[in-house]
């Protein structure tokens, strides 16, 4: 499914990061980083318009020859980033949404423990396997 | 009309709706202007079916002379040539002629359009006045050949039949008949757009249904559609027309997906031929024709059906004001088709794409620019530059493929490659030809030579990275220069490179990306080396070198390079300096001892921990930390910050960054608050002015939260520039090896002079290399002090008691001076406080960590004035402690010493005794004074005793007898055994004082009291005045009696002798045995004067007896306090009592008894009266001063009015009457109170049996 993912803390640093082909991994970092240019405007722009009720799914942040870069951004402005190969036609929109939301889910619990201190990375083995699960189910 | 087929380009725009005429041409040619100009001049409400919304349409039609060619045959699905209404125009009037010749062709044109089906058509009736009067005679009336037009042609449709009234007039009648006419053709046409239209989508869903049957055509339908589209776009609907063609993109999509996923459609098979035209999207035309016939021939590839289709797209955009959704769609279309033609497994010529692509991009931008001016251009750059960038990337790419990049230039299999791409590009447009700047020109240019590419590549480069950097997509600007940094890397440019990535890398290092900081610091390594800019490379290599995201191997290759430039030999005086932080890091700081703080001379060490971020061990050839010395000043201060560093134990820990050199400056926790306290002291008493909390660190945390970089860690992007200070004093340690990991160095530090040492930086030699810190955070210090020798003497248990010997410690803190052989302490002697000698008094000498150094026994020689102990030979910064035996002596009374003068010269101080809050003994302050051999002044040492007793002491008459009672309270928490109590009077040698004391020796547990009592006897006259002495001899109980030790009690009594003696007497009611109560018995109240007046008492009273009698007034009074009498009558009186002894008095006082029992005697008090005239008689207490004493003696000599003035003053203190007596003092007569001793009442605690009243049986039982 995805080809990358990544948590990325309030002030842009990553928080997690894990991509499939470990040598593209520096390829992808470079793709999450440049999409918080998108993110931040994005956020800005939705941030005038609506307000406190804003959607945290920001939708394709930008589209690569090779990749889709899909943002979302929870309240405290931790941003999700999700890059999928642009040949895999079958994502649709909806389910990118719900990949997002189980990735906040599970950003949550990683956060209600106690023993995390926010603004590590994440190493939550609990976590990883949710992001595992969402990178096996290659389309 | 022509067909648009004909014509190489359909202007869809230009084309309206088809409206045939036919009948009087002439006619219908000079209405045609006005009728071309009114009849869009105003909208109709258009109501669609299917539920979509209706819509208000400005309806233009193109008028053509009818032919039987125009109507659309079976099977012929052209929309545009379509004739949707048919007008027939006529201006007969003449029913002959309507019958003869207008009829019949009417007849002909209505069977015609029958024949095809067209039930689209009006008949026109155009009447003029002119006509009507010409024929004036032989015409009908008008509405008889309408009429007849009517039940002819219109079967039940009247409205298609209309009549226009002098249209060429300037009349409102004449613009009535054209607004009703205008209307109706609207009307129809739109009845006939809906019906029409209607009928086409039908026949085209169906057409789309069949879909899946085998010999459907994708193709045939795009044309069938299209047609909707360029309907709707003529009809000006254009979103309605870009539906259309959405519509068809997104089927044309679903098939491509299809095929992806297996499901191969037939017809798709012509557009998996291979790519033989890559040149690019062509947008200036609406239609491109070229195209859309190869469509239509089923010979169209991918790339053609996608480019028409964008083309398409765009113009209905463009038309629609829309022209940031063309440059997104666009992007998109892009991507899509590359992942298309992926997809579809088309085979096409390396690079082929790339130059669609770019070429495309440039097109749609170029289209952009044509219809938006400079400021919307440059307002919407963020929806352009994506296509920029993706042209960027494209060209890079084709220049790598075409070997424009390298250094060497192209070589022939490059140029062969160049070529076939040029092919595939075909010639050039005819409508670019003329213009400089075409994307295929660019192209062409590009491709061909180096210097070109460059030119191009550069040009698109910054076009892009400025658009980014314009729209505040900074990220994406350094990516963009990222890659721009590679291409001049590849050209051999590494200066021009090192920017870009020097600036790339500082945005990732500042929002802490570890890979991309890493991947980027390597390139810069490269320039740097290339550059040979050998600091800056031989810093890079330090931070790649403990960059854990590199492997092994890389990294021990550039701790290699620092270490092979170290090795070789260089400029002596300049060495490379580096930044310590990417070496090593110093991540704890001990000192030993723990305290930091040693006095001057001793030892300190340090010890480091640094851990070595190397991949290898690293020899040093010295590690130096380099001190910078404060002078210390005031010691008070000092000791308070040294108490504080105890707490932290020594342990000093840095924090800085983290082992993973890409950490996050962000991430990293900013530096921790260091509070300190503060402590302002009064420089005179050293009592405390005031104290507070305060930040030391205040300037790094600020400028923590305002920007997100840390100074100095790490992660510096460029080695800062560190120098090392040269400071006074170094700490140094040659030849350490550093292993990866933790290693730990010890330091010795210096300690010679006393004050401040702090460590400002680190600095490591190897070979030619210096690592620097530059400042050691948080700062360390340590502490260097010289104290002053400090004599303290305490008791060694608490409390001191007076009057015993007791331990006194004396602590000796050496500080910087040494105690010689022979030094000693000279104590002055003191009456009050001598020091007992002792026998065995050992000194102890301790280090200062507590540790006993030796001990000695001390010598103490004691002559007259001066105790002078010598002290044994103590180092410096030692502890000398002894103790010693001192009797603090009990103060006996109110002697007061002279000021004896000490034997150094100062005043004695005279211990003066004190209640002190927190004990119920009394507390004496002993003042010592001590001349130590370091100093030339004394030091005044202070220790408070506290006597152990409180004594008591009343006088007791028995009619003429005195007794004296002292009472000694143990106030302390010792027992003692009270032994030799003894009183003693000084004055009266006649006075004798029997002792009523059996025991010698008494024991006088704690808090608990003495009594001891006395009878007084005397031979001639009692003394009116008694100076006592009570001594005791006292020690506490454990010990033996060798131990006592005396106490004295001074005190005085005055005005013992009795002067009267009271006895009250109660007798029952006459008749009656006893008293009973409720019945009246008598109280007979006999005073009686015992002795005969005193001197003093006749001086006091000065009214006399008009016998001669000197006479004294009493007052008496009779007072139950407890309620158990109800005094009937007087209960008071004045009684003159004559100044003779047994002169008697006696008073009769009715009483009433209010309770039975045994009751006690109402209490009889008697006072002396002083009219206003006397002088009062002063009672001395006997605690009272001296000087009052002496003043009352003077008083009584004094005339009246100093009299008064003396009562004035001592008014207060001896009032005993009311207030309001006391008040005018001066006029009233008053009350005084006799002394204790001086009347004695016989009846004092007497009791009387009282027995109920005689009838009375009830008794009253209170129950509670």
């Amino acid at each position: 499914m995805a080809v990358c993912i990544a948590v990325i803390a309030k002030e842009n640093y990553p928080l997690y990061i894990r991509s499939v082909a470990t040598q593209n991994e520096l390829k992808f970092h470079y793709t999450v980083h440049t999409s918080l240019d998108v993110v931040e405007e994005k956020i800005s722009s939705v941030g005038k318009a609506l307000g406190d009720q804003r959607e945290l799914y920001l939708g394709l942040l930008y589209p690569t020859e090779d990749y889709k870069v899909y943002g979302y951004v929870t309240n405290s402005k931790v941003k999700f980033v999700i890059v999928v190969d642009s040949s895999n036609t079958s994502l649709r929109d909806n389910e990118i949404r719900s990949m997002f939301r189980k990735l906040h889910n599970s950003f949550t619990d990683v956060m209600c423990n106690p023993f995390y201190n926010p603004g590590d990375p994440i190493q939550s083995k609990a976590f990883n396997g949710v992001v595992s699960g969402m990178m096996v189910q290659t389309g | 009309m022509e067909c648009q087929e004909e014509r190489p380009i359909i202007y869809t725009m230009e084309n309206k709706p088809i409206v045939t005429c036919a009948g009087d041409h002439n006619l219908f040619t000079s209405l045609y202007t006005s009728l071309a100009q009114q009849l869009p001049r105003e909208p109709m409400e258009w109501r669609r079916t299917y539920g979509r919304a209706p819509k208000m349409i400005h309806l233009e039609a193109n008028f053509v002379q009818f032919k039987e060619e125009l109507l659309p045959k079976d099977g012929n699905k052209a929309l545009l040539t379509f004739p949707f209404l048919h007008i027939y125009w006529t201006d007969c009037c003449d029913t002959e002629a309507y019958k003869s010749s207008v009829k019949e062709d009417m007849l002909r044109w209505h069977n015609s359009l029958r024949t095809h089906g067209s039930a689209d058509w009006v008949i026109i009736v155009v009447e003029s006045n002119d006509t009507k009067k010409k024929n004036k005679t032989n015409i009908l009336p008008r509405s008889s050949i309408v009429d007849k037009i009517r039940s002819d042609f219109c079967n039940k449709q009247n409205d298609r039949c209309v009549v226009l009234s002098d249209p060429l007039k300037d009349s409102s009648r004449s613009q009535e008949s054209w607004n009703s006419l205008l209307l109706k053709l609207r009307t129809l046409l739109l009845m006939s757009f809906t019906k029409n239209l209607g009928r086409f989508e039908d026949d085209m869903r169906t057409l789309r249904e069949k879909r899946t049957q085998p010999g459907w055509s994708f193709c045939e339908y795009f044309m069938v559609q299209e047609e909707l589209a360029f309907v709707f776009e003529m009809l000006q609907q254009f979103e309605d027309a870009l539906v259309q063609y959405d519509e068809l993109d997104a089927l044309f999509t679903q098939y491509v997906l299809n095929f992806g996923a297996g499901d191969t459609a037939n017809w798709l098979g012509s557009f998996c031929a291979p790519v033989r035209n890559w040149s690019g999207l062509l947008l200036r035309r609406p239609i491109d024709m070229e195209k859309r016939d190869s469509i239509q021939h089923e010979e169209a590839s991918l790339l053609d059906l996608r480019s028409y289709l964008f083309s398409r797209q765009c113009t209905l955009l463009i038309f629609l004001q829309r022209p940031w959704e063309v440059t997104q769609r666009a992007l998109e279309l892009l991507h899509n088709c590359v992942q298309e033609l992926r997809l579809l497994e088309v085979s096409v010529v390396d690079g082929a794409l790339d130059c669609w692509v770019f070429l495309s991009c440039l097109e749609v931008l170029h289209r952009i620019e044509g219809c938006c001016d400079q400021a919307q251009l440059a307002a919407n750059s963020s929806h352009t530059v994506g296509l920029w960038a993706y042209a960027t990337d494209k060209l890079k790419s084709l220049g790598e493929l075409c070997g424009l990049v390298s250094e060497k230039g192209p070589t022939s299999e490059d140029l062969n490659k160049t070529v076939d791409l040029l092919a595939g590009l075909g010639d050039e447009r005819p409508e670019t030809v003329n213009s400089l700047q075409s994307p295929y020109k660019k192209l062409k240019e590009a491709l061909s030579s180096v210097e070109a590419f460059e030119r191009h590549y550069l040009e698109l480069s910054h076009a892009a990275m400025e658009m980014y950097r314009a729209i505040g997509r900074v990220r994406s600007a350094r990516l963009v220069g990222k890659s721009l940094a590679e291409f001049h890397m590849r050209k051999g440019d590494p200066k021009k490179a090192e920017t870009f990535l020097q600036e790339a890398l500082k945005s990732y290092l500042s929002e802490g990306w570890s890979l991309p900081v890493t991947h980027t610091r390597r390139q810069i390594a490269e320039c740097q080396k290339l550059l040979d800019r050998k600091e800056d490379y031989l810093q890079t290599s330090a931070l790649l070198a403990g960059d854990s995201n590199l492997s092994t191997e890389e990294r021990t290759h550039f701790c290699q390079e620092i270490l092979n430039f170290a090795g070789k030999p260089g400029n002596p005086s300049h060495k490379a300096t580096l930044s310590m932080s990417v070496f090593a890091q110093l991540t704890q700081l001990q000192f030993h001892p723990a305290c930091a703080s040693v006095h001057s001379g001793a030892a300190l060490k340090v010890e480091l921990t640094l851990r070595c971020m190397m991949p290898i061990s690293v020899h040093i050839q010295q590690l130096a930390a380099s001190i910078h010395f404060d002078v210390d000043h005031g010691g008070t201060h000092g000791r308070t910050k040294r108490a504080q560093r105890r707490t932290n134990l020594g342990v000093i820990e840095f924090k800085m960054g983290d082992s993973l050199a890409g950490l996050p400056c962000s991430a990293a926790p900013g530096p921790s608050l260091e509070l300190d306290e503060v402590q302002d002291r009064s420089p005179s008493d050293n009592s405390l002015n005031s104290t507070g909390v305060v930040c030391k660190n205040t300037h790094l945390l600020l400028h923590h939260h305002e920007g997100t970089s840390l100074p100095d860690t790490l992660n510096c992007v460029s080695p800062p520039t560190v120098t090392m200070k040269e400071g006074a004093q170094m700490l140094k340690v040659q030849d350490v090896t550093l292993a990866p990991g933790n290693n730990s160095i010890v330091f010795t530090a210096p300690s010679g002079q006393a004050g401040t040492y702090t460590l400002r930086q680190l600095c490591a030699t190897v070979g030619e290399v210096q690592f620097v810190l530059s400042h050691i955070y948080p700062s360390v210090r340590y502490e260097v002090y010289s104290q002053e020798p400090q004599l303290t003497v305490e008791p060694l248990s608490e409390p001191l008691l007076a009057g015993l010997p007791q331990m006194v410690k004396f602590t000796l803190l050496t500080g910087h001076y040494t105690v010689k052989k022979g030094d000693a302490l000279q104590l002055s002697n003191a009456e009050t406080l001598p020091i007992l000698p002792s026998t065995s008094c050992t000194a102890r000498i301790s280090s200062p960590t507590a540790e006993l150094v030796s001990e000695s026994t001390l010598s103490i020689q004691s002559s007259e004035k001066v105790t002078s102990i010598s002290l044994p030979p103590t180092p410096p910064y030692h502890v000398l402690e002894f103790q010693l035996e001192v009797v603090c002596v009990i103060p006996s009374g109110s002697e007061r010493p002279a000021n004896e003068r000490l034997t150094n010269g100062e005043v004695r101080h005279r211990p003066r005794s004190y209640s002190h809050p927190d004990t119920p003994m009394t507390a004496i302050d002993q003042r010592m004074s001590i001349d130590c051999p370091w100093s030339i002044y004394s030091t005044l040492l202070a220790l408070t005793f506290y006597i152990p007793f409180k004594t008591k002491h009343s006088l007791l008459s028995a009619g003429n007898r005195k007794y004296i009672q002292v009472c000694v309270q143990n106030v302390s928490d010792v027992n003692f055994t009270l032994a030799e109590v003894k009183l003693t009077e000084k004055q009266h040698a006649s006075l004798e004082l029997q002792s009523l004391n059996t025991k010698t020796h008494q024991l006088l547990c704690s808090k608990h009291s003495l009594f001891c009592l006395w009878e007084v006897r005397w031979k001639d006259e009692l003394p009116s005045c008694m100076k006592c002495v009570f001594s005791a001899s006292f020690s506490p109980l454990s010990q033996d009696t060798s131990a006592f030790k005396p106490f004295h009690y001074q005190f005085q009594l005055e005005r013992v002798t009795t002067l009267y003696s009271v006895k009250a007497e109660i007798s029952p009611p006459a008749g009656e045995q006893h008293c009973r109560s409720g019945l009246l018995c008598g109280l007979e109240v006999c005073i009686t004067r015992l002795t005969e007046p005193a001197e003093g008492e006749i001086a006091e009273e000065s009214k006399t007896d008009p016998d001669g009698l000197k006479v004294t007034k009493l007052m008496y009074e009779v007072a139950d306090s407890n309620s158990n009498w109800a005094v009937c009558g007087k209960s008071s009186g004045m009684v003159l009592m004559p100044m003779k002894v047994n002169a008697t008095h006696k008073v009769h006082i009715e009483v009433m008894p209010l309770f039975a029992g045994h009751l006690p005697f109402p209490k009889i008090k008697v006072l002396r009266y002083l009219p206003h005239t006397a002088a009062l008689a002063i009672q001395p207490d006997p605690d009272s001063c001296v000087e009052n004493d002496s003043l009352s003696l003077l008083d009584k000599t004094l005339d009246d009015q100093g009299d008064t003035a003396s009562i004035r003053s001592r008014g207060s203190v001896h009032s005993v009457g009311s207030g309001d007596q006391q008040q005018r003092g001066v006029a009233m007569p008053r009350l005084e109170a006799f002394s204790p001793g001086q009347v004695f009442n016989h009846s004092h605690t007497q009791q009387v049996l009282v027995l109920p009243a005689t009838d009375d049986h009830i008794m009253e039982v209170n129950a509670t």
